[in-house]
């Protein structure tokens, strides 16, 4: 120790390292949202910009809730069969992941929606039509009937995200299911329990409370994906706001509007996941 | 039907993983209410042998028989006689999101079918058995591992198992808790439970044991009561590896 060197106030150290260790960068996300309340309250062509692009807000949500429980269960499924020892079912599940994850997400959208769908109601058509050969027309008739335009972009979109989103999920259940140790199935199929069984009383409610945290950012994360599918012409908030910045040419209104709806909602979003990952380490 | 003279029959057991050879031409004979203890190397073949008695481990060839049954390919049919087959693990592999009285409880119900209250009243008697019946609804992360080892051997009493294997059950344990976990043991032996165990607790061997094994390289070396294989070792092998365990 030298006795010379001056010394530091504790308290001083205390308050800078206080001060260092503050989120501001939160702390500015809320200036931000503050500021962006007054304008929409204060300023008339931000007012007149919020009440035309908020109508959009049901949709994206909705988009996004429907699609995300969609690919929860595609996951659930495909997850399985990444870690199936079945060579088909373990292969289609690869093949499913891995085309999926090789082709951008707008282009995935464009495709399901506009040739995966009608493929798929071509094919439903063509099943109508043999049904209806066969003496089955009870059945077959309404599988005829079923068009292209019974499917709207709403619905198309829904598939879309969810053929997409079911991909990524699936790799995440797969870590999960994974992460678990092997002794666990050792010890369930020791006991007469089926591979099943074994899966759904022991490793999945293990492997999903491991993952529960990223299937919340994967769900944050769908919810600005779902801005995508405004190229279907869905009313979500980002259609609604380009067809309100076309019609007024006041863009930077639209686009400041609908990018604090998107950080709003993934700002609580992102609360919400952090509060269950930190319950979730508190009952490890 | 006249039953078995043999609970446990392998033939000509191999098992292979890829080049490594664990099991090279194992034949072995448990008549009912026996108690074997294996001893060996590590590596020497001792847990494939017992993973093959439940088919954890799939033989590369060779038969099992269980109680009179062949174990085969099918799948429900395997389900079946695990049910028959206790099997307790080094590790314990207790269920960690489940109670102590869920992870006796849940294959009871979900294999055998028990109600609710049935598993619950089974439960609390194995519980009762092995010595802790005051932490049934704690979390198994919560207690020691000689507790653990104990519920596991609770869980599996718990399906009535005609058979009880132990997978090197005390190797885990603190030298203070392996004391309670060869006490059950003990006891269990006592009752008349066919029991296959791999272990080097040579007191417990000597006290509970019918027969002992030695394995080395995948074959069975010497199989003989364990007082003859302590007094005179017949093998280079056998005598090698008691001096080496039996030195400290």
């Amino acid at each position: 120790m030298e006795p010379s060197a001056p010394r530091l106030d504790i308290k001083d150290v205390d308050r800078r390292r206080s001060l260092k260790d503050q989120p501001w960068w939160f702390y500015a996300i809320i200036l931000i949202f503050i500021w962006a309340a007054y304008i929409f309250y204060a300023r008339e062509n931000y007012n007149d910009a919020f009440n035309f692009i908020k109508i959009g807000i049901g949709i994206t949500i909705k988009t996004s809730l429907i699609s995300y429980a969609f690919a929860l269960i595609l996951g659930l499924i495909a997850g399985l069969g990444r870690i199936s020892k079945n060579i088909f079912f373990n292969n289609l599940a690869r093949l499913y992941v891995e085309l999926i994850r090789g082709i951008p997400m707008l282009v995935l959208i464009f495709f399901i929606a506009l040739v995966g769908v009608p493929m798929l109601v071509d094919g439903v058509n063509a099943l109508g039509v043999w049904l209806t050969e066969i003496g089955l027309g009870f059945l077959g008739t309404p599988l005829n009937a079923f068009g292209n335009k019974s499917l709207t972009m709403n619905t198309r979109a829904i598939v879309a995200l969810s053929v997409t989103y079911g991909a990524f999920l699936a790799e995440i259940f797969r870590a999960g299911i994974q992460s678990i140790e092997r002794g666990q199935m050792e010890a369930a199929r020791s006991l007469g329990m089926s591979y099943g069984q074994a899966m759904r009383h022991i490793i999945l409610p293990q492997a999903v409370r491991n993952v529960l945290p990223a299937l919340g950012n994967d769900f944050v994360a769908m919810v600005k994906d779902s801005s995508l599918v405004s190229i279907l012409a869905v009313r979500d908030i980002t259609q609604v706001s380009r067809l309100y910045a076309g019609s007024t040419f006041r863009f930077r209104e639209a686009y400041i509007t609908v990018s604090v709806m998107y950080l709003s909602i993934t700002v609580a979003l992102s609360l919400l996941v952090q509060v269950m990952e930190r319950r979730l380490s508190k009952n490890d | 039907m006249t039953r078995p003279e043999n609970i446990i029959v392998l033939k000509d057991l191999y098992k292979h993983f890829g080049e490594v050879k664990a099991l090279n031409g194992i034949n072995l004979n448990v008549a009912q209410g026996k108690v074997i203890v294996i001893i060996g190397p590590s590596g020497s073949g001792k847990s494939t042998m017992l993973r093959c008695i439940n088919h954890l481990e799939m033989p590369t060839s060779g038969e099992v028989w269980i109680d009179g049954q062949q174990l085969g390919k099918n799948e429900k049919e395997l389900n079946e006689i695990r049910t028959e087959v206790g099997m307790v693990f080094q590790l314990f592999n207790l269920f960690p999101h489940l109670t102590v009285l869920e992870n006796v409880m849940i294959a009871q119900k979900v294999v055998r079918g028990r109600s609710n209250s049935e598993a619950r009243e089974i439960a609390m008697s194995q519980l009762a058995r092995v010595g802790i019946p005051e932490k049934a609804d704690v979390h198994p992360t919560n207690l020691s591992g000689g507790q653990q080892q104990r519920v596991a051997i609770a869980r599996a009493l718990a399906m009535n198992p005609k058979i009880m294997l132990f997978d090197e059950p005390t190797s885990a344990l603190d030298p203070e808790m392996i004391k309670e976990v060869l006490d059950v043991m003990l006891n269990l032996a006592k009752e008349g439970m066919t029991m296959v165990c791999v272990t080097h607790e040579m007191g417990f061997a000597r006290s509970a044991a019918d027969e002992i094994i030695f394995m080395d390289e995948g074959v069975i070396v010497e199989h003989t009561t364990p007082d003859d294989l302590y007094n005179n070792p017949k093998e280079e092998r056998t005598k090698l590896f008691l001096s080496q365990i039996l030195q400290h």
